[in-house]
């Protein structure tokens, strides 16, 4: 403990971790309320995930196994940048397998893969404030929160049916928790937002530059606000997976040349992998295309 | 129906050295239902500041004014609103209605505010704005442009849209020619002979023959008048 | 006698030595009225004569330093100055309606003039997106604004139909008792004209209460059954609107009736 030539486990020190972690628990015991705790500077800039990674680092043991992704995918920058951070300063065995993680921090999708109790899903979070959109004031939204007063995040719906004759918020799309807060769900897209309630995992959000920690504990529920006569419908490209031929994972559009030929593959690189490990083939996949990734 | 006893008024002036004004003294006066009393007494001697009192918009001093079984002079505001939307009816000399509301609905706001429904109410406005010979192009304008008799005879039509069991008339056909004066006329006959009790002040003094029962000189309660 | 026997029921709003200082300085002060319900009470003073500060404490928007502001809630009267902040609220966007000066403190200026009116409809609970946008346009027609309107932003509206949608969206719920601090001000006098007509219909057909603040004498003999004169923070004199106007007691009253311009 007392090296002072490497990192404390998992780089935060251990009274910054003590109180990310009061903040967690607090968000535990209260679903979906936004706790206000004192983000730290991190070796990576605000956007670029210090809030996740701050929930992380107060979570890890060193027994842990962490999947890091990026937009569901295990190997962009962001994703490989989080996972050897972690590798360096806890030494945690490192997965891309959803189902060996037992901790998955996440930018902006959750994993195809059912999650199981016992994991934990830490998402980062830009902006926290499902309200901030329509009300400025920060003082204001707080008190919105705690009065219930939510009239708000329908007139944003209405305004989009009006405007678009159907509720065009794709993804950032907000949630009544418990039947009390509207929590915003970090930028997933409203394709995943079903899998927000009822998890077995416990799933933390963390925003770092906002500084703002809130969480769902196991089986919560969280309903998508919608309109009785425009339901919420999540979403996603009406095509399969190209690679894996997946009908029902939520998809990503690559354009592949100069002339606009463009194909759908899984965002969820581990999904697709294993898929097409199963033998799952698309129209321009091959069956053993993803087993020697990486 | 109306009943004025010991009636007293005076107006404290207090940006003019706070001078008061004494300007009514021991009023006594009654009016039964179906009858007519005519107030007469020079100029200034306050039978328009009695018409007012009884209105309520004039505070009284001293003494009592009961109209049915409410007494004018220390009611509460709302009991006055509320005496005067179904049982007291005033035609001033003057008209005040909201610029830009067209006539027949300014003569059929009192039935309104009582509860008629639209379409009855606007009948009824009407019906009086043709007997009383407004052209029926004007009754969809502001009688805020109408000629001097004009806006006189939509005054009245307000008065008379309702039958309240008490009238005040102030100079009720003054301006007015001999055909719709004796349109008026009949409309007061007719008020009477269902029963209200009505307090005019006429000028027009075959008019004020006619329809008064008795006539009233205020001069007697007016201090320093009254010799 | 009906309506005598109808207005002999409990006030809808009764205050009690209402009082708000400013420091040193008298916001308000030992302010009491009875307001039945129907009844429009008018509060007239000039600049600094407390009669905005009463509206805040009155509405909830200023707490008080003293007082009660006791109101026939649907559970039984209650004195909003004690009560929680969220009961407040709740009253605030259901019994209760408030129409500011400046149509913009009053509106979304970046939402649709649909979704302006919706939004008192969805805050207590409303959620189906196609009655929402009925009652809207209905209320649009009701404050004479084309129903063709109801995509545009009140940003393209002109300064009376901001103030008639302004009216619309307090009164799309069916509040009790409505606020109003000069709504005709800042209005040409051809457009005030048609919505002191617009709310004398209003008040007339909706049952509604109101209290509204202004300095406009003109304005609340129109609208006003009862008058209530402020100087100083305090109340000088109060009564029957034409009887305050025509008849006034109070040396101020006497001076403020007489310096309004005759036209």
């Amino acid at each position: 403990m007392t090296d002072q030539t490497a990192y404390n486990f998992a780089y935060l020190d251990e009274q910054t971790k003590r109180m990310i972690r009061r903040a967690i628990l607090k968000g535990v015991a209260i679903p979906g309320y936004q706790v206000p705790f004192a983000s730290r500077e991190m070796p990576m800039p605000y956007g670029w995930g210090t809030g996740g990674v701050q929930v992380t680092a107060a979570c890890l043991v060193p027994e842990d196994r962490l999947k890091v992704i990026d937009q569901g995918a295990d190997d962009t920058t962001n994703a490989v940048s989080i996972r050897r951070f972690f590798q360096r300063t806890a030494g945690v065995a490192v997965t891309e397998a959803t189902a060996e993680a037992s901790v998955i921090q996440t930018r902006h999708r959750i994993p195809e893969t059912p999650l199981t109790e016992g994991q934990i899903l830490v998402y980062q979070v830009p902006i926290p404030e499902p309200l901030r959109f329509l009300e400025p004031r920060e003082t204001e939204t707080r008190k919105m929160h705690e009065l219930e007063d939510y009239g708000l995040m329908h007139v944003k719906l209405y305004e989009d049916i009006s405007r678009h004759g159907q509720i065009a918020t794709a993804y950032d799309y907000p949630v009544k928790v418990e039947g009390r807060y509207v929590m915003d769900p970090s930028p997933i897209p409203k394709f995943d937002n079903p899998k927000l309630g009822g998890n077995a995992a416990i799933q933390l959000f963390g925003a770092g530059r906002e500084q703002r920690i809130y969480a769902l504990p196991p089986y919560t529920q969280a309903i998508s606000l919608d309109f009785d006569d425009y339901p919420f419908a999540a979403s996603k490209a009406d095509h399969a997976c190209d690679l894996c031929a997946a009908p029902d994972s939520y998809l990503d559009e690559v354009i592949t040349d100069d002339q606009g030929s463009r194909m759908f593959v899984c965002s969820d690189t581990d999904f697709c992998a294993s898929r097409r490990a199963a033998g799952h083939s698309g129209p321009m996949g091959t069956p053993s295309a993803g087993a020697d990734e990486e | 129906m109306i009943t004025i006893s010991n009636l007293s008024k005076s107006f404290t002036l207090h940006n003019q050295g706070a001078a008061v004004i004494p300007v009514m003294a021991g009023a006594n006066l009654s009016v039964a239902p179906g009858e007519c009393l005519g107030l007469v007494g020079a100029s200034g001697s306050g039978k328009s500041t009695l018409m007012r009192m009884i209105w309520g918009n004039y505070l009284a001093a001293a003494g009592s004014i009961m109209v049915g079984d409410v007494d004018v002079a220390k009611a509460a505001p709302r009991e006055i609103i509320a005496l005067r939307r179904g049982t007291l009816g005033y035609v001033s000399q003057f008209l005040r209605v909201v610029p830009r509301v067209p006539t027949v609905e300014v003569v059929a706001e009192p039935l309104l505010t009582l509860g008629v429904a639209a379409d009855e109410a606007r009948a009824r406005a009407m019906a009086l704005l043709a007997q009383l010979n407004i052209p029926e192009r004007l009754w969809s304008l502001s009688p805020t442009t109408f000629s001097g008799g004009e806006q006189q005879r939509v005054n009245i039509a307000r008065g008379f849209v309702h039958p309240y069991p008490a009238l005040l008339l102030d100079e009720p056909t003054a301006s007015l020619d001999l055909i719709n004066r004796e349109v008026v006329l009949t409309l007061i006959e007719a008020a009477k002979a269902r029963g209200a009790a009505i307090i005019g002040i006429f000028h027009d003094e075959q008019a004020r023959a006619r329809l008064c029962d008795r006539l009233v000189d205020v001069t007697q309660f007016t201090p320093g008048m009254a010799q | 006698m009906s309506i005598l026997a109808k207005m002999k029921m409990q006030p809808l709003l009764s205050v009690r030595d209402l009082s708000k200082f400013y420091g040193g300085r008298i916001g308000c002060a030992d302010v009491g009225f009875d307001l039945y319900p129907g009844e429009v009470l008018g509060i007239v003073g000039e600049s600094g004569s407390g009669k905005s500060t009463l509206l805040s404490c009155l509405a909830g928007h200023l707490p008080p330093d003293r007082g009660e502001v006791i109101f026939d809630t649907r559970e039984g009267p209650r004195d909003t100055v004690q009560m929680a902040e969220a009961a407040r609220r709740r009253l605030a966007r259901t019994d209760w309606a408030y129409v500011h000066q400046n149509p913009r403190d009053g509106l979304r200026m970046g939402v649709s003039a649909g979704g302006n009116v919706g939004e008192r409809l969805m805050a207590v609970g409303a959620r189906h997106y196609g009655q929402i946008r009925e009652q809207a346009v209905d209320w649009l027609g009701r404050v004479e604004i084309a129903a063709d309107r109801v995509d545009d932003r009140p940003s393209a509206f002109s300064g009376g139909m901001q103030q008639r949608l302004q009216i619309a969206r307090n009164l799309v719920t069916g509040p009790r008792l409505v606020f109003m601090d000069e709504p005709t001000g800042g209005l040409d006098v051809s457009v005030q004209a048609r919505l002191l007509d617009l709310l004398r219909g209003l008040v007339r057909e909706m049952g509604l209460s109101a209290i509204i603040v202004t300095h406009d004498l003109a304005v609340v003999r129109l609208l006003a059954d009862r008058l209530m004169v402020m100087k100083g923070g305090y109340v000088v004199e109060q009564g029957l609107t034409d009887q305050v106007l025509d008849d006034p007691q109070h040396a101020y009253t006497q001076l403020l009736v007489s310096s309004v311009l005759q036209v």
